[in-house]
């Protein structure tokens, strides 16, 4: 289905080229492709359905909305987005908050003038 | 050298240890998730609609094909999206003006259109373009007559809406391939419509 996606055949230039700006970026940060990108990898290999993720993107965003409905908090998209992954990872068994926790935990404490 | 941040509860950093310790476990490569990146940034985009668009703008048959099961049509040129849900596509007309709004979360017909642009996912567009479509229309620069129904589509898990803007006058002499140039993703969703090329609408 992947490949279905990617092979189009459509013109990229020239005066037959359907419009490609759209004016403003998809993505605000570099993370918030990264974590779309693996979520879809993820669910190229039937590790969930997208109806699941949905499904706890659609319950985090209402949560956060009402938890902030009295107040001027800036709503990330692509941080719910985060959030209902991990979530969905760890209903499924396929990444536990913990591990996840620890891992992030590690990354942090390296070192300054790290590159990678 | 980039600038680390050290706070493990930050997305970047969530994100980062995410796709490492799926590495780790063998369930995703980084190459194939630089590959899906690109495919949306790059080869999906708006322009798939555009295509879709044009065909119906020219041919009266699939124009009726894709009104009447807009995945089967799309299919015909060969696009498909990941877990497309049903695609439904609204014709305007100089009675009816459709908009397409997820007021949930941001479900949005990617095989045609891409990804969403950011103010459609947002709680102020998701929320007020249902109560006052008119007002958020003008807003962002759309202006319809009074006799003009607005009829607002709102995405949910199962059925993602297209709009099929209305074909601009003056470009009767246009291509297939010339008109697919001139549409662009609002006129799809509805907050726009499609100009004659060298107007100033």
């Amino acid at each position: 289905m992947a490949e279905a996606v990617a092979e189009t055949g459509l013109p990229i230039a020239g005066p037959a080229a359907p419009p490609r700006s759209n004016g403003e970026l998809v993505f605000a940060a570099p993370w918030e492709s990264r974590l779309f990108g693996v979520t879809l990898a993820l669910l190229e290999r039937n590790l969930f359905l997208w109806r699941e993720f949905q499904h706890e993107l659609i319950e985090e965003i209402g949560a956060w909305e009402l938890a902030h409905q009295n107040e001027e908090s800036e709503f990330r998209y692509y941080e719910r987005w985060q959030t209902a992954l991990e979530i969905l990872l760890e209903q499924k068994g396929i990444c536990l908050a913990s591990e996840l926790e620890a891992h992030a935990r590690d990354f942090a404490e390296r070192p300054h003038g790290h590159d990678h | 050298m980039s600038e680390h941040t050290h706070d493990p509860s930050s997305a970047e950093l969530r994100t980062e240890a995410l796709e490492s310790l799926l590495r780790e476990k063998g369930l995703i490569d980084s190459a194939e998730i630089d590959k899906i990146i690109r495919r949306y940034e790059e080869d999906i985009g708006p322009m798939r609609g555009a295509q879709v668009v044009a065909k119906a703008w020219t041919d009266p048959q699939f124009r009726e094909r894709l009104l009447a099961d807009g995945n089967a049509a799309i299919a015909e040129l060969g696009f498909e999206g990941p877990q497309m849900d049903r695609l439904e596509v609204k014709e305007n007309t100089d009675q009816v003006h459709n908009v397409v709004v997820c007021t949930l979360c941001s479900c949005y017909p990617w095989a045609v259109l891409g990804l969403p642009p950011s103010w459609y996912k947002e709680p102020a567009y998701r929320s007020r373009v249902v109560r006052e479509p008119r007002r958020v229309l003008h807003e962002m620069g759309l202006d319809l007559p009074e006799t003009t129904e607005v009829r607002v589509w709102d995405s949910s898990a199962e059925v993602r809406y297209m709009v099929l803007p209305q074909r601009p006058q003056g470009t009767e002499a246009m291509t297939e391939e010339e008109l697919a140039t001139i549409i662009g993703r609002d006129a799809m969703i509805g907050v726009g419509t499609v100009s004659t090329p060298g107007s100033d609408g």
